[in-house]
């Protein structure tokens, strides 16, 4: 009597079996009329992925140390800093992760430019409107928490295997923060400072260009840091569909049970997210130093 | 300089709210502010508001908190949408200006200051103040000349590379103020401009006004919650109350015939000596006036000073042109100085 409290009431099995195939039919239908097509769409980032690791593959080492340190150095003027970031490389180098570290770190910085291209106009567009922001929240929040390998299946479906199936995937992770940071940095503008662009006769564009973007820099620099994070985090996955760099030999370690391998490649990321973070954060900070009372 | 402009405001309402018009027409009826609230979650911003200010005159706006008097400066350059009533400034109605004839009319008919500045965090001093002449498109040479004269001229030569936070507050107003003045804009708006500032800079800030008014001669709309300010300041004082303008006149009318109590309680405290002048409480002249002079536009206390001085128990009261028009006993001086009628 009670047998139909103990079984949900589920949808009828074949109904459901039909639904399920329909729509996959329909979209390997759409995959192979348009394929091509999306593909051709995507061959730009596809070549700039390229270009990226060949120019990091290429550089000298010295050369890389070099720029790291000078970028560490004009972020934070700290010589700690600087000489921290620069060992940490020069480490990683040293216990044979080199290659692999430059293939990575040309990935992230190619998704994060993809990742702040696209972020920043769509968090100004959402703070410009409500509307934008309540039907843009659900889309970063399905973006944050479905897990990778889901929405994997159609881009590696459309692009197959390779690098920008692999960077779809991470700036589709790596994307939220910094549109939800540029969203909430252009919102907190001084709503008096905002009355005061617009009382002299500030167009849009000058608003936006004069007064909300500078403001909402330090908001925004903090959504770029947590991109790049977050574009790091994705790197072990993004080598399970043939992403090169340092998440390849970790995907090794584990299958091989290396564990020493998987420790050194493990911290070579994590060595490279500080630096990255550091002097990410640095440079943030830098941008507000008119708040602090620093002689210019 | 461009020519002062005179600002016409009449009937003005402002209801807050999701379908403000609606209730226009209630408002007009004399629903109150407290009823609209009740009855329909609306809130009066401001009721029938109807102001003439003459060109090159400086209209006070007084009122307490939440009396509407921000609300109302920020309909002059429509920063606020009125629900109801016009602004003619220069022949043309703001209210109905496009959103294009809007920008061009802000960037060269008014320009404002704010209570808490607003100045632009991120810029020095002199890319604060050539703001206003970097929107409308003026080159960077020809705005930074401009910009240096105004800092000059309110006493921050030498800061121009320093930026907003590292100067005090009354600094920061005077870049305020050249930033508003570097527009060259007929109409000043002062939205409680001075209302943060401490006693003796907000003096000197008011002489720094006052000084250059005489020089520049434009409108200027100067709003405050400080009656001996707005006493200082102001050609002509409106008082707002809960949206509304309870007396309209000079200083002297507001402290000699207050409209009502609640216009008593403001101008009780008011130290008269300074405020009434001795033309408005003379007694008519009589053949026999002679002997030591005081223009009509002094106050009493200079009227008293001199004559206790050099003692004296009258003076003749003089116009422009140095006709006599009438005497100014030592007795009645001091008395409406201390509150007689």
């Amino acid at each position: 009597m009670l047998d139909w409290m103990n079984r949900f009431p589920q949808m009828n099995e074949e109904t459901l079996r039909n639904l399920k195939r329909v729509i996959d039919d329909a979209f390997r239908e759409f995959t192979r009329s348009y394929g091509a097509m999306i593909e051709g769409f995507f061959d730009p980032l596809r070549q700039m992925l390229v270009q990226a690791e060949r120019l990091m593959l290429g550089m000298p080492w010295p050369l890389v140390l070099l720029i790291v340190g000078a970028l560490a150095w004009a972020g934070s003027r700290s010589l700690r800093l600087t000489a921290a970031s620069v060992l940490t490389l020069a480490a990683i180098g040293y216990f044979g992760m080199w290659e692999d570290t430059m293939r990575t770190i040309a990935m992230i910085l190619v998704c994060t430019l993809v990742a702040i291209v696209v972020g920043i106009p769509l968090g100004i567009l959402m703070a410009r409107s409500n509307r934008v922001q309540s039907g843009m929240n659900p889309v970063l929040d399905v973006m944050q928490t479905m897990p990778s390998f889901v929405y994997l299946i159609p881009v590696v479906m459309l692009l197959g295997i390779g690098r920008v199936a692999g960077m779809i995937a991470v700036v589709v992770y790596a994307l939220p923060p910094i549109v939800r940071l540029t969203n909430l940095g252009v919102r907190e503008v001084d709503r008096e400072v905002i009355e005061a662009a617009d009382a002299f006769g500030s167009s849009a564009w000058q608003k936006l260009w004069n007064v909300q973007l500078p403001l909402a820099l330090p908001t925004i620099m903090a959504g770029v840091n947590q991109t790049i994070m977050m574009a790091l985090a994705m790197v072990v996955i993004a080598s399970m569909i043939g992403v090169q760099g340092l998440g390849q030999p970790v995907l090794r370690a584990i299958s091989n049970q290396y564990f020493t391998l998987g420790v050194f490649n493990g911290f070579a990321i994590v060595g490279i997210a500080i630096i990255f973070d550091r002097i990410s954060q640095a440079f943030g900070r830098r941008l507000q130093k008119h708040r602090g009372g620093i002689d210019a | 300089m461009p020519e002062p402009l005179g600002i016409e405001i009449r009937n003005l309402y402002k209801i807050f709210g999701a379908r403000p018009r609606d209730h226009v027409d209630a408002v007009r009826r004399g629903m109150t502010k407290a009823e609209l609230n009740r009855k329909h979650r609306h809130v009066l911003g401001l009721r029938d508001i109807s102001i003439s200010v003459e060109p090159g005159t400086i209209q006070v706006v007084m009122g307490l908190s939440g009396s509407g008097k921000s609300t109302l400066i920020r309909h002059i350059n429509r920063l606020i949408e009125p629900t109801a009533g016009e602004i003619v400034i220069d022949g043309q109605d703001v209210v109905a200006m496009s959103p294009a004839a809007l920008r061009e009319f802000r960037r060269h008919k008014t320009a404002m200051v704010f209570q808490k500045f607003a100045l632009l965090p991120h810029r020095t001093v002199v890319d604060n103040v050539a703001y206003g002449l970097e929107v409308q498109g003026v080159a960077q040479d020809k705005r930074h000349r401009a910009a240096m004269s105004w800092i000059e001229r309110v006493g921050l030569a030498g800061y121009e590379t320093r930026y907003p936070n590292q100067l005090s507050g009354g600094m920061q107003q005077r870049v305020g103020l050249a930033r508003a003045l570097a527009n060259d804009a007929p109409i000043l708006l002062m939205d409680e401009a001075y209302s943060a500032l401490d006693p003796l800079i907000r003096y000197d800030m008011q002489t720094v006004l006052l000084d250059l008014q005489k020089e520049f001669r434009k409108t200027i709309i100067f709003i405050t919650h400080d009656f001996d300010e707005a006493l200082r300041i102001g050609d002509r004082i409106a008082l707002l109350r809960d949206g509304s303008i309870v007396q309209e006149g000079t200083g002297q009318e507001m402290v000699l015939h207050p409209a009502d109590d609640y216009v008593s309680s403001f101008v009780q405290h008011v130290d008269r000596a300074k405020v009434v002048r001795v033309a408005s409480v003379m007694q008519p002249v009589t053949a026999d006036a002679q002997g030591p002079a005081i223009h009509g536009q002094a106050n009493l206390g200079e009227a008293i000073r001199m004559m206790s001085a050099q003692g004296l128990d009258r003076l003749t009261v003089l116009d422009q042109t140095g006709r006599a028009i009438g005497l100014m006993p030592m007795t009645r001086a001091v008395a409406v100085a201390a509150g007689a009628s």
